[in-house]
């Protein structure tokens, strides 16, 4: 690990204005599950490191009745152990439990995975499924970025130095709905997704689909949702869906699955998530976070 | 440069100086000689070097010493200063362990499941260790040994 400077500010402005100074060569630390790894391995060798973890108004987890609000600093053991959350946003509930084992879920952030930017990142389907937004904070005030335009590419985002997200935020919907978040890997524990599928589906007849691990980004499946719009999910229908959501995405080989393989099981994910999303809203699928492979 | 840091390590007050690309494995291990917490992985993934930070457990291995200024840490040696905890005695009696490097972070994540959930059923003994590798023992052991202390208390 290089040598840097540590700075734990206690409000936003000031951790702006310090990140402001230094640019790229400041890192930002949430839990430091990724970024810790990161500077050990030496490919970020930052001048200082700015520990979000002294603001206090970043641990926020509320939800005011419409939106649900996830602070930088929250933990994805927190969200599993909200009631609100489980109750309210049942696939981030369910995706939440994927990530990686305890040990790092007592550290690692909502907020600090999405601005990892892996293409795994397990968070991020969910999210995209339920129309996130990203809350930045800036030295000209907050702005609110849809969680579809967060991702740029492998580890990219949009931000810029002088950024920093300060929240998540998620609409409860008012609709019947039911959704499933499936993480296929190796093992559990601690393997990133082979694809990771989160679907949703409403009493409206209105679908969406997202992955992770199969683009260099998190993606939505629009054409998918837009064929599905208004149908039951028959058999035929859904083997189209299949068909067109694997268009979205555009898989690599590595060593935990080959690009073929990631292909074709995309496919099965998507389908089975759909059936789980459906079954659940009719109250006759498994629990969530239930093993759906 | 190096920064003054104060903890509590196993109830003890702690002043050290340290530089901040520091780890706190390494601060525990090789500057404070606190042995339990082991050196697996070095990135997260095998949980032998899990200790509690504030009660809850996480890797020693990807946390900066820095980051524990004002926190409570907690390793084996604490769990058992007043002698084997009943956790401990149970893996004694399942014979739980062989070479044994897995056990103190085994130990501390178990440890922490018990406290958040004294009668866990397998499965979420299963998904509470599954981020705690072991190498000799096919884990059924652990698994059995965490059960049967959930269920005599
Ligand atoms: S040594 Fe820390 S998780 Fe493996
Ligand atoms: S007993 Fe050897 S690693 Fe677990």
């Amino acid at each position: 690990m290089n040598n840097f400077d540590y700075a734990k500010p206690s409000t936003i402005p000031e951790a702006i204005s310090l990140y402001k100074k230094y640019g790229e060569k400041a890192k930002l630390l949430l839990g430091g599950t990724d970024l810790v790894v990161m500077l050990d391995d030496g490919v970020i060798q930052p001048d200082i490191v700015i520990d979000l973890k002294g603001i206090d108004e970043l641990k926020k987890l509320k939800f005011d009745g419409e939106f649900l609000h996830i602070g930088a600093r929250v933990t994805f053991n927190e969200l599993i152990d909200s009631e609100v959350v489980k109750e309210k946003f049942p696939i981030l509930w369910e995706a939440s439990r994927t990530i990686a084992s305890t040990g790092v879920r007592n550290r690692a952030t909502l907020v600090g995975n999405i601005c990892s930017a892996v293409p795994s990142a397990d968070s991020a389907p969910a999210l995209l499924v339920c129309n996130a937004i990203v809350v930045i904070a800036t030295d000209s005030g907050d702005k609110e970025v849809p969680i579809t335009e967060f991702f740029m590419g492998p580890r990219r985002t949009i931000l810029k130095p002088g950024e920093i997200v300060k929240e998540v935020k998620i609409r409860a919907s008012n609709k019947k709905f039911g959704g499933s978040y499936i993480k296929l890997g190796r093992y559990d524990g601690e393997d990133l997704a082979q694809v990771g599928v989160a679907t949703t589906v409403n009493e409206d007849k209105e679908y969406s689909i997202a992955f992770c691990a199969v683009a260099p980004k998190p993606v939505r499946a629009k054409e998918a949702e837009e064929f599905l719009k208004g149908k039951d999910l028959t058999d035929e229908v859904l083997e189209e869906a299949a068909k067109l959501a694997v268009k979205a995405i555009s898989p690599i080989s590595d060593i935990r699955a080959s690009k073929e393989y990631r292909l074709y099981v995309s496919g099965v994910l998507v389908k089975r998530s759909l059936k789980t999303s459906l079954a659940r809203m009719n109250g006759n699928g498994p629990k969530y976070g239930e093993r759906l492979v | 440069m190096k920064k003054e840091i104060n903890f509590t390590l196993n109830g003890n007050p702690v002043k050290i100086e340290v530089m901040p690309n520091e780890k706190l494995l390494d601060v525990l291990r090789d500057r404070l000689g606190v042995k339990s917490p082991k050196h697996g992985c070095g990135r997260g993934e095998c949980g032998a070097c899990s200790v509690l930070l504030n009660g809850k457990s996480i890797r020693s291995c990807i946390t900066l010493a820095i980051e524990v200024d004002g926190q409570e840490i907690t390793t084996l040696e604490g769990l058992e200063k007043n002698g084997m905890t009943d956790l401990q005695k149970s893996f004694l009696q399942h014979n739980s362990f062989q070479c044994g490097f897995c056990a103190p972070g085994m130990t501390i994540t178990a440890t922490e499941l018990l406290n958040k959930n004294p009668h866990p059923d397998e499965e979420e003994v299963r998904e509470a260790i599954a981020g705690n590798l072991c190498r000799c023992t096919g884990y059924q052991n652990i698994i059995d040994a965490i059960l049967d202390v959930s269920k005599k208390e």
